[in-house]
């Protein structure tokens, strides 16, 4: 009967999706107050019809309903409860509905918090919104239903794949679906101001919230799925510049790229369509990643059960979003009158580089995403693009971009002055390059490129501090002068200073790891002894061990250094007899300055055990930068001047607030 | 106006840069960076240089699996048309077994009619019922893989 319910409200929320898709776009253009609010109304509705067939498959799945098809392929009775329901989303089905019910979520959160947008312009906002929705919801129920039925109900079910059993699973994806999902309503700003044909400094101020909550939703969601990737995987790495990583990361490139040029089209009133074309392409990016995972073109660790008619479906949702936006970008950007000018370097001159290395940079991820795809669509060599093309391609475009942020963000609007720059951030410059000798000097083998790095991280971590010590008037006024600066200092201020910093300590991190880890291949007799780095690893031996749902062969590795213990770690080999899959557990130690990470192997003929013992120094930093970065992000989101809108100018006033004026053509 | 000019040819030379030097970064990764995936039998015909690195996929011959005792593992990989040795050091993934389809990424040490392929990372699927595509497609060019459905997804590598 639930089950039933969850289907039909399923119903209920498409059939609200196109009147929400529909009727405001309608009432827009004809000036009908009621038809224009009916928009906010279906997005409510649509977000509460969602949440109650979710709550659906979320309630057969931890009653272990197995006349449910979806909860009999990917579920078992004796699975934890945790896994019974994160395990809701660990399949393309049920991943569906945690997609639209974001996506719905998003369109309620536009209705309700999006009072200061005027009417038509929310209202078409909404529709594009319910666009969006119609195409995912009908996407569900033609190829994807989740609540099929099997008949008769088997007993027990074929189980979850045991590498999606972990806590991780618990947050990742939703986290990301936040990010990818949350892209929609910037690309629905997007199409609204593209429809009514005006971009201003109020747009701006109207999109920058969700933007932002959208950008620090994947990047806490990319982040979550690389340590996720680096403690189930024990392969040692965080990053494997797989397909679908690249999926993820292509949206956050350009959602960065966006977060930073629709400031000046804030402030400076310029920049207006690469702005609305940069909107276009993140959610674009993100339907496309969507395409990637769930079609089976891929062959990656996220891909999910092939069935072609699914991957037709979902190619022609992209080529409709893409296509229609992108005509629609053709239409009316040309229109588009851009404001103030700007000398090359400025302000503005720095985020326009910022924002060319980074579409360059996306360029050439989807590039070596899609190229192996193409050449093999037109019959070419099968081949595959790994990390060797994208540390030789994407590193190069990124060393530039690092070295301008701190630069950049020192530079005055409209004209700047680099000596100036410079003489603000001359201690972070004598810092880096400290950093630089300091590692060259002491590092035995030094390499080049990881001398850069640090030198990089250091420059980036001291340019930000550097800023905001010059904006405060430290080491120049009075204490109780820099006080008084700083109270008044916008939250974007320090928003930019942590986001920066953050970015710092990740290349301290990417840095370290890549250029310093030590890793031992060896074979192991229990009691034997060997060593890593300033550690010795002392190989205790191997036992057997039961888990709730799984038996574990567990190797204990006791670490000491100079004689005094470190650390006693556990790395296991784990069977589940339900999937019929092995595991590996790694046995991790963390610490700030480094991680111990080994791994067991096979047994040897004689008795001995395949082991991989990693040293990663600062690994830790990684996630720690990115989680900076994004606190940067929610920083800025307190900023005063989202709460009120953008000053109307004269002119502006005249003619009516924005969204009220006759529409071109719509 | 003039102004504006000036603006806008060091933006258009700015860009014309940066995609000319993107492009040449990524002209020369492609042809030097990338893996080629062949099959054991395009290994046997001589028809892969030998000191690149490729990929190359196939089926674990049943009972061919010898563990070394360094920690190392040796076993043959084929296409039912042709076999291969495959050397590998390294933690094997978890579902690596007799009759497996796995792919092994290396270089060509030795080529004719027993070649050997020294691996530096071996994908095994996650998934009992999964096969690589690439080896599945290996299979089918081999004459072996007689489903005609699309090999079914999971979880791979």
């Amino acid at each position: 009967m639930i089950v039933e319910l969850g289907h039909f409200a399923l119903v209920m929320a498409l059939g609200l999706a196109i009147a929400q898709g529909s009727l405001p776009f309608l009432g827009a253009s004809r000036h009908d107050l009621a038809l224009m609010r009916l928009g906010s109304t279906a997005a409510v509705g649509q977000f509460a019809c969602i949440t109650l067939a979710l709550a659906a498959l979320t309630n057969a799945y931890v009653t272990s309903d197995f006349s449910l098809l979806n909860v009999y392929e990917n579920s078992h009775s004796t699975k934890p409860l945790l896994y019974k329901v994160s395990g809701v989303w660990g399949n393309h089905e049920g991943s569906l509905v945690l997609w639209v019910w974001i996506l719905a979520l998003f369109g309620g959160a536009v209705a309700l918090f999006g009072r200061n947008l005027p009417l038509p312009f929310k209202a078409r906002t909404l529709a594009v919104q319910g666009l969006i929705g119609t195409g995912f919801l009908l996407f569900m129920l033609f190829t994807s239903n989740p609540f099929e039925r099997l008949v008769p109900a088997p007993l027990d079910g074929t189980g979850l794949n045991p590498i999606l059993q972990d806590p991780g699973l618990a947050f990742h994806p939703p986290m990301l679906y936040l990010g990818y999902v949350g892209l929609s309503v910037t690309f629905s700003f997007a199409m609204a101001a593209l429809i009514e044909g005006r971009v201003d400094a109020s747009w701006a101020r109207w999109v920058r919230p969700w933007t932002l909550v959208a950008w620090v939703a994947l990047t806490l969601g990319i982040a979550l799925g690389s340590w996720w990737a680096y403690y189930e995987l024990g392969w040692g790495g965080w990053w494997f510049w797989d397909p679908v990583e690249n999926a993820s990361f292509m949206p956050w490139l350009a959602a960065t790229a966006l977060l930073h040029s629709a400031i000046v089209v804030e402030k400076r009133d310029t920049l207006k369509s690469w702005t609305i074309l940069l909107a276009i392409l993140a959610f674009s990016l993100s339907l496309l990643g969507t395409f990637l995972v769930r079609s089976g073109v891929l062959t990656s660790v996220h891909a999910f059960a092939v069935d072609p008619s699914r991957g037709v479906f979902i190619l022609a949702l992209l080529v409709i979003a893409i296509g229609g936006s992108l005509a629609m970008f053709a239409l009316r950007a040309p229109a588009m009158q851009p404001g103030g000018h700007f000398a090359p370097v400025s302000r503005e001159g720095g985020l326009l580089l910022n924002n060319l290395l980074l579409a360059t940079a996306t360029a050439t991820v989807l590039l070596g995403t899609l190229y192996p795809l193409a050449l093999e669509v037109v019959g070419g060599a099968k081949i595959s693009v790994g990390p060797p093309f994208f540390n030789a391609t994407f590193v190069p475009l990124m060393l530039p971009l690092l070295l301008a942020v701190p630069i950049g963000a020192t530079l005055a609007w409209k004209r700047g002055n680099l000596m100036g720059a410079f003489r603000r951030l001359r201690l972070a410059v004598a810092a880096a390059l400290a950093t630089m000798a300091l590692y060259l000097v002491l590092a035995t083998p030094a390499s080049l490129g990881a001398a850069l790095g640090f030198g990089l991280a250091v420059w980036l971590i001291g340019g930000s501090i550097a800023d905001l010590a010059a904006r405060v008037g430290l080491l120049e006024l009075a204490p109780g002068r820099i006080w008084q600066r700083l109270k008044g200092l916008p939250a974007s201020a320090f928003a930019v200073t942590i986001a920066h910093a953050g970015l710092g300590v990740l290349i301290v991190g990417i840095t370290a790891s890549s250029a310093l880890q030590e890793e031992r291949l060896l074979a192991m007799r229990p009691g034997e002894t060997t060593t890593i780095g300033r550690y010795e690893v002392r190989f205790a031996g191997v036992e057997e061990g039961q888990g709730p749902n799984y038996s574990a062969l567990r190797a204990t590795f006791e670490t000491t250094r100079g004689g005094r213990p470190v650390a006693t770690l556990h790395s296991e080999k784990r069977f589940f007899p339900v999937e019929g899959q092995p595991t590996t557990e790694a046995g991790i130690q963390t610490t700030l300055w480094r991680d111990l990470y080994f791994v067991l192997g096979d047994r040897t003929p004689d008795g001995a055990w395949a082991v991989r013992l990693y040293l990663n120094p600062f690994v830790v930093w990684i996630w720690g930068g990115v989680g900076i970065m994004a606190m940067g992000g929610l920083v800025s989101l307190l900023d005063r001047r989202l709460r009120v809108g953008a000053p109307t100018t004269a002119a502006a006033r005249r003619g009516g607030r924005p969204g009220l004026r006759t529409p071109v053509g719509a | 106006m003039r102004f504006r000019k000036r603006q806008r040819l060091v933006l258009i030379g700015l860009a014309l840069l940066l995609l000319g030097g993107a492009t040449a970064l990524t002209l020369t990764a492609l042809g030097d960076k990338i893996a080629f995936f062949v099959s054991p039998s395009e290994i046997v015909a001589g028809d892969v240089a030998a000191d690149r690195t490729f990929r190359v996929g196939g089926l674990v011959v049943d009972g061919s699996i010898e563990r070394q005792v360094d920690g190392s593992v040796a076993f043959l990989l084929t296409d039912t048309a042709h076999e291969i040795r495959v050397h590998y050091q390294g933690i094997l993934p978890d579902l690596f077994r007799d009759g497996q389809g796995i792919v092994a990424q290396g270089t060509l040490e030795t080529t004719g009619t027993l070649p050997l392929f020294r691996a530096s990372e071996i994908l095994a699927k996650h998934d009992e019922n999964y096969m690589p595509r690439e080896v599945a497609d290996a299979l089918k060019e081999a004459g072996y893989w007689q489903h005609d459905e699309a090999p079914a997804g999971g979880v791979a590598q």
